[in-house]
């Protein structure tokens, strides 16, 4: 009985952070209203032009998503360190915005990276609904 | 008799230091090699943009300054939770250059100043001195990129094994 609770609860835990890109964009949708009121709904042109618009950082190198993610979604990227990155269009990743935790750490750290900034979850909605438009 | 005892000796001695050629020599305890290592968060969350370091590979001191700059880890933001960000030192630090038996670990602790502590593997001395007879333009090549892109050429580099016969420089 013991061994079945402990079961039991890890497939729980397991299922803690899985979710579907739907799911992470109702979330984000909450949010998104909460941080503005004028905000209706999420779009996926103005996701594919945060995904690809280049800013200039503040160590003077141009930075967009694309840079480490390539222009097209549907390719592999390559990290600065020479790893692959499993391509961010849900058509050719179907991992892709699976994990609620996993995709705010990577949220978390490649705002910063690339506008120096956190995202806003109008941003976030945005461009998990480019990736999941992309054919 | 005499002969036969000669031949005998002979036989001895030859086996003997044939063992010994094959157990690698007189070693130190610890061996060449890293020994193989596992913690699931370690693999998972630094491998995520590099490949895997060995904890063997630099010792505690540096490992603790890395983990204690992570929104700065050599320009990018490597963010963890704390509770990950504290098992993941633990883990390093345990099984750091400073703690190991092994050869290649304590070289490269030995290869460090007291007063230095370097956060790239690539700017230890033992570093430096081994990989001396490879170009700078060899290092750039696309097949490997950068000097600290191990795998590349020491395709067993994330086990901890940097062997000499394993190593094959890609066109």
């Amino acid at each position: 009985m013991r061994n079945y609770l402990i079961l039991f609860g890890f497939v729980v835990s397991l299922n803690a952070f899985a979710a579907t890109p739907q799911e992470l964009i109702k979330q984000y949708e909450s949010q998104a209203k909460q941080e503005n009121t004028t905000f209706t709904s999420f779009s996926a042109e103005r996701g594919a032009a945060f995904f690809k618009t280049e800013r200039v950082h503040s160590d003077g190198k141009k930075v967009s998503c694309a840079t480490c993610h390539t222009a097209d979604p549907r390719n592999q990227g390559k990290t600065r360190a020479n790893k692959v990155i499993e391509p961010m269009a849900v058509v050719a990743n179907p991992k892709r915005f699976t994990d609620a935790a996993k995709v705010e750490k990577w949220f978390g750290r490649n705002c910063k990276d690339v506008l120096e900034r956190a995202c806003s979850a109008q941003e976030k909605g945005d461009y998990i609904q480019y990736l999941l438009s992309v054919k | 008799m005499k002969n036969w005892m000669q031949y005998l000796i002979l036989v001895a001695g030859m086996t003997s230091a044939a063992t010994l050629l094959a157990s690698g020599g007189l070693e130190e305890e610890g061996g060449r090699q890293m020994p193989v290592v596992n913690n699931s968060k370690w693999q998972a969350e630094c491998s995520g943009c590099h490949m895997l370091y060995h904890p063997g590979l630099l010792p505690e001191k540096s490992w603790s300054k890395m983990m204690n700059g992570l929104d700065k880890h050599f320009g990018e933001n490597a963010s963890l939770d704390a509770a990950t960000r504290d098992e993941v030192t633990k883990f390093l630090a345990a099984n750091s250059a400073d703690k190991q038996d092994n050869r290649r670990s304590k070289r490269i602790n030995q290869s460090i100043p007291a007063d230095a502590t370097p956060l790239r593997i690539t700017e230890t001395r033992y570093f430096t001195a081994k990989h001396d007879e490879v170009s700078a333009k060899t290092f750039k090549r696309k097949s490997i990129g950068s000097p600290s892109n191990c795998v590349a050429c020491h395709k067993n580099a994330e086990k901890g094994d940097f062997s000499e016969s394993q190593i094959k420089i890609p066109r």
